[in-house]
Parts: C-alpha cells; sequence; structure tokens
C-alpha cells in the first residue's frame, strides 16, 4: 500500500466564532484532529477603559469598570470602592459591607450560571442553556428591583451605595434562594453523572498545580487544579471571616473539576446569601455619614441651602482622593480580581489597572488545549470561563 | 513576616540591590528596588522557602509624566504558602525606558509584559515575545502615557493584506511544503 501524505492543516478560528465567548481568535495548527500549536490572539475588544477613566471623576469610574468584566458587575464595582475607601481612610458601615458581600455572591451565582449554560449548550446539552438563562433571569430582576438596571445596575457608590435597599428585597432574594437551591439539583442530574458529558469533560484540559500557580490562575481554574486559593479566606475582606462557608476544590484539573467547583461555589454562594441576608436590616444607613463624598437626602438639598451647596460640590467637581495608591485584591466569579488605583490628589483618578483573571487564563489557554483534540478546544474555552470584556478592557 | 524583615531577608538574598520600604495605605508591604538587580531579586523572592512569593498577581507601570523618574513597572506578588503580599516597584526613566524581563521566573509575566510594551513603551530585556498585545501590530505610540494625544483620529493600517512578489510567493510555498508536509 503506497504511504499516504499528510500534511498539517492550519485553522483560523475565530474571532468570530460562536463559542469563543467573545471575539477571542486561535491560530491552530492541526494534524489530523490533534491540536499541534495554538496562538491566541486577542485585543479585538479592546475599548481603551483604563484610559477613560482617567478624564473622569471618581464616582463616575463605577459605571466603566461594571463594563470591563460584564458578567460580574456587582463585583467589579465593589472592587473598585473598596480600593478608592481605602485611599479615603473610610470606615465603612457594617451594614453597608453585608450588602455588598450579599450582592457579590449573587453576582456569582449569576456569573456561574451563565457560565453552566454557555458551557453546557457547547458541548450539547442545549437543556442546560435554557434553564440556566431561566434562573438567572430572576437575579436580573433583583438587579432591577435595586438599581432599575439589569446588567450594569451602578449600584456601588464610593462610601457605601447609592440608596437604601427597595421594598421587597428581602422578599425577591428568599425567593430566588428557596427556588434555586432544587434548580441546582436538577442541572446536577442532567450533567453530572451524564455519560455523553463526562466523556467530553473528563481527562481533557488539564493543568497541573505547579502550573497553575506559574500561570497565575485564580479562581475555579486554579482550585479545580489542586490549589485551594481563594482571597476571601487568604486575605479576608468585608468581614469574610465571619461567615461560614467552605472552598470547594478538587486535584484532577480537568474541564469535569471546574464544573463541579463551580456548582459547589454556587451552594457556597447561597449560604453566603442567607448568612449576610439575616445581617441585613430592611431600612438603615447605606453609606458614610461623611459630607464630602455622601450627597444628602434630596428632601434637603430642597430645603437647605447648605444641603444644596454640598449637592451642587458633589455633582460638579466630585471629591478628591488623598495621593497615595491602594489595591484591594476581592474574589470575583473568575478568582482575584482587584483594581489598583493610584491617586494624584485631584479629583480624578491617575491611574486604574484592572487585576484581570481573564486575561491570565486566556494566556494559559495553549497550554491547556495543545495535544488534544480540535473538537475539546470548544470544552476547554468553555471551562476556563474568559470574559473578553476583562480580556481586553 | 513585617515589611523590615522582608526587606532584611531580601537584601540579605541578594546583597548588590538597592531596596527601600515605601509606606502605603493598604496593608501591603511595598518596596522600592533598583532596576539592575530585578532578575535577581525575582528568583530570590520565588525560590527562598522563608519568602516563597511563587505567584505573580499582577505586573503593570504607571506613567508618572512629567516627573522623572519618569516610569513605575509595579509587580504584585503573592505567596501562597506564608499568605503573604508584597508589592516591588521598579522607576525607569523616561529617556531609557527598558527592564529585564522576569517571564522566566514567573511564566505569567509573559503577557503581562506585553501588554505593559503596548500601552507604555517600556521594554523588558529579554522577552521571549516582545509584541504588541492589544493594540494593532503597526500602531503608532504607547495609548497609557499621559502624553499621548488622545484626540487625535489615526487610522491604523493592519488591515491591508500582506503584499508579496510573484518570487517571494513562490519562495514561501516551497518552504512550507518542505517543512510541513510528511
Amino acid at each position: 500500500m503506497p504511504d499516504i501524505k499528510t500534511e498539517v492543516m492550519t485553522v483560523n478560528m475565530g474571532p468570530q466564532h460562536p463559542s469563543t465567548h467573545g471575539v477571542l481568535r486561535l491560530v491552530l495548527e492541526l494534524d489530523g484532529e490533534t491540536v499541534l500549536t495554538a496562538s491566541p490572539t486577542i485585543g479585538y475588544l479592546h475599548t481603551g477603559i483604563e484610559k477613560t477613566t482617567e478624564q473622569k471623576k471618581w464616582q463616575q469610574v463605577i459605571p466603566l469598570v461594571e463594563r470591563m468584566d460584564y458578567l460580574s458587575a456587582q463585583s467589579n464595582s465593589m472592587a473598585f470602592c473598596l480600593s478608592v475607601e481605602k485611599l479615603l481612610a473610610l470606615e465603612i458601615p457594617e451594614r453597608v459591607s453585608n450588602i455588598r458581600v450579599l450582592l457579590a455572591e449573587l453576582q456569582r451565582i449569576n456569573s456561574h450560571l451563565v457560565w453552566l449554560g454557555t458551557h453546557g449548550m457547547e458541548v450539547g446539552a442545549v437543556s442546560v442553556m435554557l434553564y440556566c438563562f431561566r434562573e438567572r433571569e430572576l437575579l436580573l430582576n433583583i438587579n432591577e428591583l435595586l438599581a432599575g438596571f439589569r446588567l450594569f445596575p451602578s449600584y456601588m457608590r464610593v462610601g457605601g451605595l447609592r440608596e437604601d435597599l427597595p421594598r421587597g428585597f428581602h422578599a425577591a432574594v428568599v425567593a430566588f434562594l428557596d427556588r434555586f437551591g432544587p434548580k441546582l439539583d436538577e442541572y446536577e442530574d442532567l450533567l453530572t453523572k451524564n455519560e455523553i458529558y463526562l466523556k467530553r469533560t473528563q481527562g481533557v484540559g488539564v493543568i497541573s498545580k505547579e502550573a497553575a500557580v506559574a500561570y497565575s490562575l485564580v479562581g475555579p481554574i486554579a482550585r479545580a487544579a489542586g490549589v485551594d486559593y481563594d482571597v476571601r479566606r487568604f486575605f479576608p475582606y468585608l468581614g469574610y471571616e465571619t461567615y461560614d462557608f467552605a472552598v470547594p476544590t478538587q486535584t484532577k484539573g480537568d474541564v469535569y473539576s471546574r464544573y463541579l467547583v463551580r456548582v459547589a461555589e454556587m451552594r457556597e454562594s447561597m449560604k453566603i446569601c442567607r448568612q449576610a441576608l439575616a445581617r441585613i436590616t430592611p431600612t438603615g444607613i447605606f453609606a458614610v455619614a461623611d459630607p464630602r463624598i455622601t450627597p444628602p437626602p434630596k428632601d434637603r438639598v430642597y430645603t437647605e441651602m447648605e444641603a444644596l451647596i454640598q449637592h451642587f460640590l458633589i455633582y460638579s467637581q466630585g471629591f478628591t482622593v488623598p495621593a497615595g495608591e491602594a489595591y484591594v485584591p476581592v474574589e470575583g466569579p473568575r478568582g482575584e480580581h482587584g483594581f489598583y488605583v493610584v491617586s494624584d490628589g485631584s479629583n480624578r483618578p491617575w491611574r486604574i489597572k484592572s487585576r484581570a483573571p481573564s486575561l491570565l487564563a486566556c494566556q494559559a489557554l495553549e497550554r491547556m488545549i495543545v495535544g488534544g483534540l480540535i473538537a475539546d478546544v470548544i470544552a476547554v474555552i468553555g471551562s476556563i470561563d474568559v470574559v473578553m470584556g476583562d480580556v481586553d478592557r | 513576616m513585617d515589611a523590615d524583615t522582608l526587606v532584611a531577608t531580601l537584601q540579605a538574598a541578594v546583597p548588590d540591590a538597592q531596596i527601600e520600604g515605601a509606606p502605603t495605605v493598604d496593608p501591603q508591604t511595598t518596596i522600592y528596588v533598583s532596576r539592575d538587580e530585578v532578575p535577581a531579586l525575582a528568583r530570590a523572592l520565588r525560590d527562598r522557602p522563608e519568602l516563597a512569593f511563587d505567584f505573580l498577581a499582577e505586573l503593570t507601570a504607571v506613567d508618572y509624566w512629567p516627573k522623572e523618574p519618569r516610569y513605575e513597572v509595579v509587580y504584585v506578588l503573592v505567596s501562597l504558602a506564608h499568605r503573604l503580599r508584597l508589592r516591588m516597584k521598579v522607576r525607569v526613566p523616561a529617556d531609557d525606558p527598558h527592564v529585564a524581563t522576569v517571564s522566566g521566573v514567573w511564566p505569567a509575566a509573559n503577557w503581562l509584559e506585553r501588554e505593559v510594551w503596548d500601552l507604555f513603551g517600556i521594554a523588558f530585556d529579554g522577552h521571549p515575545d516582545p509584541r504588541r498585545l492589544l493594540m494593532p501590530e503597526d500602531w503608532q505610540g504607547y495609548p497609557l502615557r499621559k502624553d499621548y494625544p488622545v484626540q487625535i483620529r489615526m487610522i491604523p493600517n493592519a488591515s491591508e493584506a500582506l503584499q508579496v512578489t510573484e518570487e517571494e510567493f513562490r519562495a514561501n510555498l516551497m518552504k512550507d511544503r518542505l517543512t510541513r508536509g510528511r
């Protein structure tokens, strides 16, 4: 039989590929079905948010940072506020911290639901996507109740929150949590022991513990590889040390382990949500009592001269932040996230740098897909949960 | 480990380096180090068991124009074993903006250094892949520099197809056949 001549084929995957979660481009060299080399190309969604923030006042930055990692808006703005509050040396009231914990954990469930839905769909379980988006709708409704905006609520403010919790907030969150537990069991019934899902995910896209640390992987990807790094445990903020929750870890570091870690994290987030909700009174203090930063209530603005002047100053000039730098890490849905904030003492930031977990996950993608099959590339990209808005900013 | 012990340990590991502590408002030890000793310091920070900063959380730069030295390159490090955080900063002058790469010590630094090169124009000596990361390859200027003109329209020509002569095309084709066909 004569030798069959074969040659390496170069495939350009993306930027417009439905399963690259945005505009990620991969140039793959294939030997049959096997991936020989992979080079990710990013930058298609670079919008220069970090440059734009340098021309905005401190409070005006919040809507911009929410749009960086567009699946974890509340978590982003919270991280930004924590860094700026550190520079301002503000003491944040406990009720505000508890509300922030609750919103951050709801955001984590929200983000993981989008991840589970899209990842499930990509490996063939389309019904999971429909179910996940159904429950996510309830979370978006809670955002709408809070702030009138579903994806990017801009509810956090430097110094606290924009306004007090709306009527019916507690009931809405309790209704969601009561409904969500059994629904999570349903998703697990669909996937955890599903033979097809196991075949698509077990032993695929493996990254070792050492490589996860060397490539600065954080969050569920690192925890699936056995690195028990969780900022909430290692460097607690917002009083996370007073909450009772577990940090789920796995050891195999494959796509399936990442699935198990994220599902377990959603259960832990529910536990934290219930604890936080029990600590939050329906009405109360929602921002620091600092006249430089917190605008006065509207009824005082309409009746008192001083309040009017204060209102005018805050909305026209903003407030100044003492010169210096701060970085407060938080555990976002994708791992350690935070804003390195530099101030020159004026009312605008000098420099803001977002620590982007997705960028580093994207960098390590090559290691996870080389040597595997081209069909697994889709499963791996889904499993590392990259948000291109966070990669390119 | 407090800031003074850390500086002393590091100084003992790399005697040539100039290390000075800096005050901060957040609870992260901050040090300024001299530019020439960055690779040695990086290796000491990662490999010394009492330091064990094996995790590079962030690498970025700040432009303090018009002050001099103009740039600061910032390394945010985490020691997972000791639960410590460290911010190491290097001052870089405007007329000679380059630092040695640390991508051999922390592989994660590869793209982060490319991003700093892309947006600030600070070169990383010995970097394995010194290309732009986010901006188009033929972009002029470094957008996050403070003196970068923001309101000037620039049209990138990265979309133009690569132009080669017929001879070059044939040579490429042959090279491709020889190296990749099996």
